[in-house]
């Protein structure tokens, strides 16, 4: 438990057509995020869209997710998180322990959280999948305290 | 360096400007966005930004002529550019104008992450060089030399005119009158002053040992040099050799001295590699050195060598009024390291303070003033307080002493060779430098023609 809030799960897919770069042959994940928020705009609720395919934004070379900072939308792609994309074996548990964590990750962007400089705050920056995994699924005691501040 | 470090993304495309601000704000930063180059100059002008990070093609002034641009308004602005436009030579060219680095779109997270990381590392320790160098500027301008006499005003105005050349220098003056302090005013006023000054007192080591000391030795050079040692002159290499009583140095240290002085290269005690330095040389004497070249213990070749440029520092006994000056000093000293609450020197303590003759000078002078802060009952150091020798009638100058007698001689035979210098210092046995220095502490004066 790490927001203390409900989750729940829309039955819902969400339409990422949209947001698909042929240049890039990735999607945007920014344009990702306008999707998300135009298919609930009614919603205040934080939400977050799981997805399987290649992020980018167009000035980095993929990113894993994006969020709004202090914001109430975030997405996640589980593509580069799962170990095939490496050329390894196929391990279905260590990628769902990589998207727990950067699941946690994007939605504390939502909450106001910036990136943390302990390497094993979940709130830490991770440019690569090696990176998510020496990280832990929770926040440091800084980043608690902050959370606790914004909210 | 500000606590929060700040990027400006310069970039005429709004999804880049966005993607880049959310992404560094994510990482803490503050970021602010142009959209061209007007708008970026403007921004400069109201703060400094810490990264800046500029796209090459852009309508109207590009990124290669807004660096330029840039570095007029602050030369260590650290620019990054990132550009789908990737050529060998714009990539070149913005390097050599100073860019930090140039990266091509799109690029990879890691990379930028790190590369924004060691840039603003790169920004923290050039402003932390120039903060400790501008530390090393006013340390160095807070000498302990005080006087307010004008001897002591020729002093230091001699110490500005020499220090920021590489002359050699010739420290003259009793014990006891600052001399290693002149030397290290003059090295902390000199383009040296980053590198260290390495002092040798030559007066107070072996003949033997000084050498080794001086030019170091290798292993086995001889008995118990168990291992390579540097000489005071490699330590010295960059910065300022200051040889404490020169005078003292015996002849054939004399000689391999002058040799590496002149050639700035030498060889360790037992060595055969040619080692090369360089250092400025400022030396300090006590003792008559034209009378030691006279008598043939000290070579006149290294005497013409290291006394290039004389500073004389005359004896506080013939500058009396720096006396309650330098004493009042010595007491805020000790009375913070001691934590005693010791403010002034009584009237009468400090007459005595004025009339001794200090055959120790300044150090005596600090010496005396110490005891008294030990013993004193605050606020004030009474004559009680004092040395017992200070207050003995016999090292005050009375009118019958010495002093007066040699004044009044010399002042006899000037005026019967009608101040011909040469002439009087040859009857009077002495040379002309110390009688030109007898007529400054005498304070004669050659009557006016007519």
């Amino acid at each position: 438990m790490v927001f203390g809030l409900r989750t729940y799960v829309t039955p819902e897919p969400l339409n990422i057509d949209p947001a698909f770069d042929p240049s890039r042959r990735q999607y945007n994940s920014t344009a990702l995020l306008v999707q998300l928020l135009n298919s609930y705009a009614n919603s205040q609720e934080k939400k977050i869209a799981l997805v399987d395919v290649d992020l980018h934004v167009p000035v980095l070379t993929f990113v894993f997710g994006e969020a709004q900072l202090g914001g109430i939308a975030a997405v996640v792609s589980t593509h580069r998180l799962a170990n095939q994309f490496y050329g390894l074996p196929r391990d279905d548990g260590m990628m769902l322990h990589r998207l727990e964590k950067e699941v946690i990750h994007e939605l504390g962007h939502t909450f106001g959280l910036y990136h943390c400089r302990q390497f094993e705050c979940v709130m830490r920056s991770s440019t690569y999948v090696e990176e998510i995994d020496l990280k832990r699924n929770t926040l440091c005691s800084d980043c608690t305290a902050r959370l606790a501040e914004i909210r | 360096m500000n606590s929060t470090p700040s990027i400006l993304v310069v970039d005429d495309e709004q999804v880049v400007r966005d993607s880049l601000t959310k992404w560094f704000r994510e990482d803490g930063y503050k970021v602010s966005a142009a959209s061209n180059a007007a708008e970026a100059l403007q921004q400069l002008q109201t703060q400094k930004w810490d990264i800046i990070l500029l796209d090459i093609k852009m309508p109207g002034m590009d990124g290669m002529e807004l660096q330029q641009r840039i570095k007029e308004i602050e030369q260590g602005a650290t620019i990054i550019f990132i550009t789908a436009h990737a050529t060998v030579d714009t990539a070149v060219k913005a390097l050599k104008e100073g860019a930090f680095d140039y990266v091509t779109k799109p690029v990879d997270p890691d990379y930028l992450s790190h590369l924004v990381n060691n840039a603003l590392k790169q920004r923290t320790l050039a402003s932390e060089n120039i903060k400790l160098k501008e530390q090393i500027s006013e340390f160095c301008k807070a000498d302990d030399i005080i006087g307010e006499s004008s001897q002591m005003q020729k002093v230091f105005e001699l110490i500005q005119t020499v220090a920021r050349t590489d002359t050699t220098v010739m420290i003259r003056g009793e014990s006891g009158t600052g001399k290693e302090l002149i030397a290290r005013a003059i090295h902390s006023n000199s383009d040296r002053r980053y590198f260290p000054i390495v002092t040798v007192n030559c007066g107070g080591l072996p003949e033997g040992i000084l050498e080794s000391e001086l030019f170091g030795h290798e292993r086995g050079a001889f008995t118990g040099a168990q291992y390579r040692r540097k000489g005071r002159l490699e330590l010295a290499d960059g910065g300022t050799l200051f040889l404490d009583e020169v005078g003292n140095i015996d002849m054939k240290t004399q000689m391999d001295l002058l040799r590496a002085i002149e050639t700035k290269q030498f060889t360790r005690v037992g060595g055969n590699d040619l080692i090369k330095v360089d250092f400025r040389v400022i030396c300090a004497t006590n003792k008559d050195l034209e009378k030691a070249v006279a008598d043939g213990t000290f070579r006149e070749d290294l005497y013409y060598r290291v006394n290039v440029f004389s500073i004389f520092i005359p004896p506080i006994r013939e500058r009396k009024g720096d006396i309650p000056v330098l004493a009042n000093y010595f007491v805020q000293k000790y009375a913070r390291a001691m934590g005693k609450p010791i403010t002034s020197i009584s009237p009468e303590a400090m007459d005595t303070l004025v009339r001794y003759n200090w055959p120790g000078n300044v150090r005596e002078l600090e010496n005396a003033v110490e005891r008294a802060m030990v013993v004193g009952r605050p606020p004030t150091i009474r004559p009680e307080d004092l040395p017992y020798q200070l207050t003995e009638k016999n090292h005050i100058l009375p009118a019958g002493s010495l002093a007066a007698v040699e004044k009044a001689h010399i002042a006899s035979i000037l005026a019967q060779n009608k101040w011909n210098i040469s002439r009087s210092a040859e009857i009077l046995q002495i040379d002309r430098v110390t009688l030109y220095n007898k007529i400054e502490k005498y304070a004669l004066k050659k009557p006016s023609a007519g």
